[in-house]
């Protein structure tokens, strides 16, 4: 086997020979990913196993043997655990209301249901502590409430379901969309109750996507590292949170390496799982015209209720950004409601240096995580070479890895020479560039799957090179791909928190950083100043990059794409 | 230009058993000459688009050369080579314009812009695409785009064509027109071209040859009227149209390559083309349905079989016969005169029998 796999190689090594552009490309790139995904992990094992310099489970033992850690796994497991199952339950009553009932304003839940996606993780913590908290507005002024106990397991998981709930919506409007509501006109037309319908025919076809949406929701809660840290408190411990303080507070670095290795393995092989469920099982995608939803599926009643699910829902999100906004606009919240801009000052004066250092760091790395995305994405479709399959899964790789165990790893791998990157601004670029990545690859790979190989192959025989024809016929063709993964590195560069928070420095601070360390002092004020700039600023971004798109590249109304 | 294949064959390694490997073209020779239109014809899988392929340079053959006049072109890359290809899917860029599309090609020959702009509008006048110069790809009707395709490649002036199917995304209509508008632009600038179909029909209409391929392997060569009349082998002779194969022993040779072949206790005089047979040789007779006749009535001695009608389809100018004979498989046969010959009946008795002169001899 191992000869006949070399002997591929190397045919394909002669043929990648002829282009060494295309080589230097793949050599560059193959070596970064090692560099920057796997060297890091790599890292974060050796720490862990390797406390001495000798191979030893001792970390792990004693990990173990700390009863307040086990705690912090447990909880962990139980915290994604719970936030799945909610979560893909408030996920899907959105995501059927809106694909089978025809109530009112169904653009303006869709709206709602997004806005989460784009703000940063821990406005829904943030907004908690200030409805919910201590001097809180509900608890406190409305119903006279003392010592709610909002810290710990309950605040922490509606702050959970709140903020990610949405990926769920996503996901399984998608599903729903799939599904010809023709089937189900079918199954009613031969005598199915409308309940009967839904559990026979709606549910079935779309428990695969239920499945993937709760393995999603699953990691994304493990890998959560914002709201825990602000809502979790010492009595209920969670596992990044632990990892973060062993290394930032007591400064032991095999002991947080082994807890972000606990924290990693349920994450990828989940992630793995879930990739593989996606890939066997693909949802029922009935070919044809899509047809005209007969919105015959429910009851006005239980339309009704949906609605009113959908709605309570919409509220709560709404209250919580109604209150970090009210929240950036008073004197002190809770006990002092005069207006007045007090902190927007104080973020402009005090804090422009994380605005500035945020912006200049999101600028940077996502038009680079942009390309990078498309160059990979065009190498692992359309060209053959040895360690293709190594480059597109290391490459994927990022998505599965938490965050924590990432800025954990990057402290570990680049303190030293002739790596010496941590507190400087290539360290965050760095981190931020090869972690946003996939989103591009997968944009990239879905639109150049879709494009025939011979509109390539046209512009090969018409004279062209590889170079141009890449620049002049398969790069335009991937825009649309390009400025989608442009949005998404751009609001997860902005909302980044589990990793960066080990890698910046005096020189070189974000703002979720800042707006965390704001919670932490208790100005809730400032924090809340903070969240409403930054998320006017990736509003603003993505309202830009929109024009730009329909601006000069009108033509790809959708329709141009699908030859 | 002319164009030679010298012993192409292209073997492909299964990428899932390394030494599994599929034999997609062997041993191919084939010289066309300047100006001339060659069809490639059979079925899926024949190795008629690897060969295109290789001319094109998109494959390499495994082993062999390909000449274009007096030059190996085999090390060179696909856009260093003076072929053009008319893709199956047309391969329109969709992010350019019409106009855009055809000036690709010169354009990156480096050519000045109004050049490139006066000789786009000429060809697209030629190929009755004026008005669509700023269209988009996406509003373009499928016979549009072919031209549109067609214009791309024909405009870099190529030495040679190549078409792959270019008709097949095309509805009937729209192909029988657009298979005389390519032959009369492929005449009218006299370009070396290879078009590969698995339409026999669209085969005998656009080229001066056909090379008939089946495994990888050219199984004949000769123009459309040698294909049909005189096919070198079952294969061939059934691929193209319908025919009867009619068993028979060899029961005298003669000087002229004719033979007098025994059927059914009767005897026909039939040339051959193939190989010398001698007298015992079992030889299969070669004859199209329509060069049969049918006739009712009496039992006629001098016909060589009697048969009884199973099923008759009328087609209006034609009726196609399929008649059951004692001993032998059933014949298909078609007359072309049905008011003045009649139609038959199933059950109907028959007289069948054919001029030796449409029929054609191969070994068994």
């Amino acid at each position: 086997m191992d000869e006949t796999w070399g002997r591929r190689s190397l045919r394909q090594l002669k043929q990648i020979a002829n282009d060494p552009l295309l080589l230097i490309v793949i050599l560059v790139i193959l070596a970064s990913l090692i560099l920057f995904i796997l060297y890091p992990l790599v890292k974060v094992i050796t720490t862990s196993f390797l406390p001495e310099g000798k191979f030893s489970f001792s970390v792990f033992k004693e990990v173990f043997s700390s009863w307040y850690l086990r705690r912090a796994f447990f909880n962990s497991i139980m915290m994604g655990t719970l936030t799945a199952l909610f979560g893909v339950g408030v996920g899907f009553i959105f995501a059927f209301t809106l694909a089978r009932t025809d109530i009112p304003f169904k653009k303006f839940f869709h709206l709602i249901a997004i806005i989460p996606i784009i703000s940063p993780p821990f406005i829904g913590a943030l907004s908690i502590i200030m409805l919910f908290g201590n001097n809180g507005f509900i608890s406190d002024h409305l119903l006279h409430l003392q010592n709610i106990k909002i810290y710990g397991f309950k605040g922490l998981l509606f702050a959970q379901i709140v903020t990610f709930f949405p990926v769920a919506y996503i996901t399984l409007r998608g599903v729903l969309d799939s599904i010809s509501p023709t089937l189900e006109d079918a199954a009613l037309d031969l005598g199915g109750t409308r309940f009967k319908v839904f559990r026979r025919v709606t549910l079935p076809l779309a428990v695969p996507g239920i499945a993937s949406a709760m393995l999603i929701l699953f990691v994304e809660t493990l890998a959560d590292f914002g709201n825990p840290l602000i809502l979790a408190g010492s009595q209920f411990p969670i596992l990044s949170v632990q990892a973060y303080l062993q290394i930032t507070g007591m400064y032991d670095l095999p002991k947080g390496s082994a807890l972000a290795l606990i924290l990693l393995v349920p994450s990828i092989s989940i992630f793995f799982l879930q990739k593989y469920l996606v890939s066997k099982k693909k949802y029922v995608t009935i070919t044809g015209k899509p047809t005209s939803s007969t919105l015959k599926l429910v009851s006005p009643m239980v339309k009704w209720i949906l609605f009113a699910v959908c709605l309570f829902f919409s509220l709560t999100i709404i209250l919580i950004y109604a209150s970090i906004l009210w929240g950036s606009l008073v004197k002190v919240w809770g006990s002092n409601n005069t207006l007045t801009f007090y902190h927007f000052k104080y973020v402009f004066s005090v804090g422009f240096g994380a605005v500035k250092d945020t912006l200049i760091i999101a600028g940077i790395s996502t038009p680079i995580a942009g390309v990078l995305g498309m160059v990979i994405a065009f190498l692992v479709v359309r060209k053959e070479f040895p360690l293709k399959h190594f480059m597109e899964v290391s490459s994927m790789l990022s998505f599965a890895v938490p965050g924590t165990v990432i800025g954990i790893g990057y402290i570990l791998a680049f303190n030293s020479h002739p790596l010496l990157l941590t507190g400087t601004l290539l360290i965050l670029l760095l981190n931020f560039i090869f972690r946003y990545v996939p989103v591009g690859i997968q944009s990239g790979v879905a639109i150049l799957r879709q494009v025939d190989p011979s509109i390539e192959e046209a512009a090969i025989d018409l004279g062209a090179d590889a170079r141009s024809t890449f620049r002049r016929v398969t790069l335009p063709l991937m825009v649309p791909a390009f400025f989608s993964g442009l949005i998404y590195s751009f609001v997860r560069a902005m909302t980044a928190i589990s990793a960066v928070i080990f890698l910046v420095s005096s020189n070189w601070n974000l703002m979720t950083v800042q707006i965390m360390s704001q919670v932490e002092s208790g100005r809730l004020g400032a924090a809340a100043a903070f969240s409403v700039i930054l998320v006017l600023i990736i509003l603003a971004a993505i309202i830009i990059i929109r024009s730009i798109l329909t601006l000069k590249y009108g033509r790809f109304g959708g329709t141009t794409l699908k030859f | 230009m002319s164009l030679k294949l010298v012993n192409i064959s292209k073997i492909f390694k299964d990428p899932d058993h390394a030494n599994k490997e599929v034999i997609a073209v062997k041993d191919v020779n084939l010289e066309i000459n300047e100006g001339e239109m060659v069809s490639f014809l059979g079925p899926s899988g024949c190795g008629k688009t690897t060969t295109l392929r290789i001319v094109s340079g998109f494959e390499n053959p495994t082993t062999g050369e390909v000449w274009l006049g007096d030059k190996m072109i085999n090390d060179l890359p696909p856009n260093k080579r003076d072929t053009a290809m008319v893709f199956q899917s047309y391969a329109i860029f969709p992010h350019l314009s019409v106009g855009q599309n055809i000036a690709f090609g010169l354009e990156l020959k480096g050519f000045k812009a109004d050049i490139v702009k006066k000789e786009v509008e000429e060809i697209m006048s030629i190929m009755n695409l004026t008005e669509l110069y700023n269209r988009s790809p996406d509003q373009l009707s499928g016979g549009q785009q072919q031209r549109v395709a067609l214009a791309r490649s024909i405009i870099n002036k190529p030495s040679v064509l190549l078409f792959d199917e270019p008709l097949s995304n095309l509805d009937a209509k729209l192909r029988d027109l657009m298979r005389f508008e390519i032959r009369r632009i492929q005449q009218s600038f006299g370009i070396t071209s290879i078009y590969v179909t698995h339409d026999q029909a669209e085969a005998m209409i656009v080229s001066d040859r056909i090379v008939v391929m089946n495994e990888g392997h050219i199984m004949q060569v000769g123009t459309p009227f040698e294909i049909y009349s005189h096919p070198v082998n079952k294969f061939v002779a059934d691929f193209i149209g319908r025919v009867n194969f009619i068993n028979g022993i060899v029961e005298e040779t003669n000087e002229d390559a004719s033979y007098k072949v025994g059927i059914g206790g009767k005897s026909k005089l039939i040339t051959s083309s193939i190989s010398p047979f001698s007298v015992g040789d079992k030889v299969l007779t070669v004859i199209r349905p329509e060069s049969l006749s049918v006739s009712t009535g009496e039992q006629d001695s001098t016909a060589i079989f009697h048969g009884i009608v199973e099923k008759a389809v009328y087609l209006g100018p034609t009726v196609e016969y399929d008649i059951k004979i004692e001993g032998r498989e059933n014949i298909s046969a078609v007359t072309h005169n049905p008011v003045v010959e009649g139609v038959f009946k199933p059950g109907d008795r028959v007289n069948i029998d054919f001029n030796p002169a449409a029929a054609h001899l191969l070994g068994a």
